[in-house]
């Protein structure tokens, strides 16, 4: 029988942007900055298309938490090919605070109440690096989780996942329901293509809010501060490698 | 030293393959050991240039289609300096091919013999930027990408953008009138210049170096340096208005079956994306191919036909970029002008389409021997000519493809013929002067952004009319009486 799958996609501050901290340093500058999903989501809803293209899942449901203007994303989830979309609306203070266990709680209880097979998200979002979610969501919901996911295999209720690690890969198996996330080199995501722009427009789209689901979305760490990394210094040029020799002794460098 | 003197007077092999006929001009004197020690003693060290291998860059342009043999390279870092050198090879009679970022794609910015290289590479401080009136003032040796990325800082963009942004020089366009890709938005690059600093051939300066927008005061003597490529005068500071970068840009790239229908499509652009409309390009199906092989993509990013159309709209807000875009896509799609398409959704999927289109020269390069044509042509006769060339270049199994591409918006051709094992003769003399009668009967141009450089410079005549050809030598004379800049360029070359 063939499965149904949940699948996070987050909007978050494009890839190819430089991010820049408020001079307050309360945070990242957001405003009239491009937005796009954060590109391992991408890669998960991907899987989710591929897994339904091969029949083995018979659903894929996006789901994204945060401002209104989530719903931007989900539309590009739905126009690669998801079959609707759920939109959790936190905004304002709310969203600016909204904090990984919180959005684990969101989604885990969307994926209690759609009663899913899978949990496919990304191994983390490019502007926090948390690296949270997808193990939050496994263990709140007491499934078997699989990160950091290159290669995908789904039989009888099973999934044999490649994972990487440091210095290889490991491959295990886990039983569905189970959460699975996203590494880089799970797949290539396609370009949406026209039809499907046009058909994202009229598939379904839910809202609701953490109160709906019964979440308590307040937040259990405070952010401090926002730091720039240091910049680079600017390096010198040498006339010859004698010169080079002497400036590395005299930094005591050799 | 016999042998070598008797090579200074031909040009070298892959120059002589396309101007066989062409020979040094007895008019010019040859460089000895005293210039040398001249320009060693007026430049400071690591300005003069003599050492062979060091010379070698500046003497092959980047498709290697020329290459000269001069032995002196100077990288001058002010005016007062390029003065000093212009004023002596005045003097001296001493022939100089001003060089910038040496990006070029008619010869014309490399020596053909043994030409001195005046290289603008160094002087590239940047200037001011005057937030309020959205001009910079900068040196010509600065690379433009840099320039962008410097007036990005206070919210403004370069009116101009090519794929060679990265290396080439802000002077080396201004004086080619560099097109490139955002035409149809920013207009002619000869439009958004204000003013140029100029050095003429015998040292002195001209001035024209202001940042008035309006200023109707007897003759515009800027205009003729613009475009001339250097064989006026060259330019050593620009004044550029730069236009506001728009923080909202939508991308669409479509699938056609016909050229009828990319031209449909441009006309829907235009009408339905109004003001928002910033590029307009289009590829077709073995230029494409070649592209996505270049990028190592197995995969086309959208269902294949036979013509493809790139769509850029820029605005203010993105909500107003993506919307006009998307409902051009809508009305395209539903009118069966494309057949499939796609919109990027983020930045990284805008930079992976653009480079479909932006990286297709270096494609070519990498598909052979490439005889390259940049041709203005009525929308309707553009393609017709594609095909006529596909016919003639039927017979020749060395021909690898026959590519059309190009900026659709500002109806301008890229032809390039890539052939296997080299230059051929049989080819050259298949398409020229063909071609360029072919599009001289349509009043087309023999090159529209390109220049004529050293390739084109005998199609001229085709293109202008022979009062204007007589009106251009007399200029030439005035402000180069010793014929000493850039020779045997842009102008026919008469042997004297």
């Amino acid at each position: 029988m063939a499965i149904r799958i949940l699948v996070g996609v987050k909007r978050a501050i494009d890839y190819a942007v430089k991010i820049q901290v408020k001079s307050d340093k309360t945070g990242v500058v957001t405003e009239g900055v491009k937005h796009s999903m954060n590109p391992f989501d991408e890669i998960a809803v991907e899987e989710a298309i591929r897994l339904k293209e091969k029949k083995v899942a018979q659903e894929v449901i996006a789901i994204s938490c945060g401002p209104p203007q989530c719903q931007e994303t989900l539309r590009t989830a739905l126009a690669l090919g998801a079959d609707r979309a759920i939109h959790v609306e936190v905004a304002g203070k709310d969203y600016e605070m909204l904090q990984p266990l919180a959005i684990s709680k969101l989604i885990a209880a969307v994926a209690k109440k759609e009663n899913v097979d899978l949990v496919l998200l990304g191994k983390l979002a490019i502007d926090d690096d948390s690296n949270q979610t997808g193990q939050m969501v496994a263990g709140l919901l007491s499934w078997p989780q699989a990160v950091f996911a290159s290669k995908v295999d789904i039989k009888d209720k099973k999934a044999e996942v490649m994972r990487e690690i440091d210095g290889g890969s490991e491959t295990i198996r886990v039983k569905l329901p189970a959460v699975i996330t996203a590494d880089l080199r799970l797949n290539q995501p396609r370009f949406a293509n026209l039809p499907s722009i046009q058909k994202a427009k009229k598939k379904p789209m839910a809202k609701m809010s953490p109160k709906d689901l019964g979440v308590d979305i307040k937040p259990h760490q405070e952010y401090l501060s926002y730091e720039e990394p240091p910049k680079r210094q600017g390096g010198g040029r040498v006339a010859s490698v004698d010169e080079l020799i002497s400036k590395l002794k005299e930094k005591g460098l050799i | 030293m016999l042998f070598q003197f008797i090579r200074r007077l031909s040009t070298s092999p892959l120059t002589r393959v396309r101007h066989p006929k062409l020979r040094r001009s007895t008019h010019y004197a040859t460089l000895t050991d005293k210039d040398v020690n001249f320009f060693e003693n007026l430049l400071p060290r690591g300005s003069v240039i003599t050492n062979p291998d060091d010379c070698a860059p500046y003497n092959i342009d980047w498709i290697k289609t020329c290459q000269g043999q001069s032995q002196l390279v100077l990288r001058p870092k002010t005016v007062k300096e390029v003065q000093a050198i212009l004023r002596y090879c005045h003097e001296h009679q001493l022939a100089v091919c001003p060089q910038s970022g040496n990006t070029g794609l008619a010869g014309g910015s490399v020596p053909v013999f043994d030409e001195i290289v005046l290289s603008f590479t160094s002087m590239n401080s940047i200037g001011d930027f005057d937030e309020n009136s959205g001009v910079l003032t900068t040196d010509a040796g600065c690379i433009l990408q840099t320039l962008d990325t410097h007036v990005r800082k206070f919210g403004h963009t370069m009116p101009i953008d090519l794929g060679a942004k990265g290396s080439c020089l802000i002077g080396g366009n201004v004086a080619t009138n560099a097109g490139g890709l955002r035409v149809v938005r920013f207009g002619s690059l000869r439009s958004a210049v204000l003013g140029l600093e100029i050095v003429l051939a015998d040292g002195s300066l001209l001035d024209c170096l202001t940042s008035l927008r309006k200023d109707n005061t007897g003759v515009d003597l800027k205009q003729p340096f613009i475009g001339s490529e250097g064989i006026l005068g060259v330019i050593t500071r620009v004044a550029l208005a730069c236009p506001l970068a728009m923080p909202g840009v939508g991308l669409g790239f479509f699938a056609c079956s016909s050229f009828e229908q990319i031209l449909s499509t441009m006309r829907l652009a235009r009408r339905i994306c109004g003001e928002t409309l910033s590029a307009v390009e289009f590829l077709d199906e073995s230029t494409y191919n070649l592209s996505l092989k270049n990028l190592k993509r197995a995969q086309s990013p959208i269902e294949p036909n036979k013509f493809y159309i790139l769509i850029e709209t820029m605005s203010s807000t993105e909500e107003h970029a993506k919307a006009t875009l998307e409902k051009l896509a809508n009305t395209a799609l539903d009118k069966e002008f494309v057949t499939d398409g796609t919109l990027a959704q983020d930045l990284t999927q805008y930079q992976d389409l653009w480079a479909i289109r932006e990286r297709v020269p270096e494609a070519l390069v990498a598909d052979g021997y490439v005889f390259k044509y940049d041709f203005s042509l009525p929308p309707s006769r553009m393609y017709k000519l594609v095909e006529e060339t596909q016919q003639r270049m039927k017979p020749f199994s060395n021909v690898r493809n026959v590519t059309g591409f190009g900026h659709l918006g500002d109806q301008n051709l890229h032809l390039n013929i890539t052939v296997k094992n080299g230059y051929s003769d049989e080819i050259k003399h298949e398409l020229e002067p063909w071609l360029y009668e072919w599009v001289a009967k349509e009043r087309g141009s023999v090159s529209a952004e390109h220049g004529l450089g050293l390739h084109k410079s005998k199609y001229l005549q085709l293109n202008k009319g022979e009062q204007s050809l007589v009106l251009m030598k007399q200029m030439k004379k005035m402000f180069d009486p010793k014929c000493i800049l850039n020779p045997y360029k842009v102008l026919p070359y008469q042997i004297d």
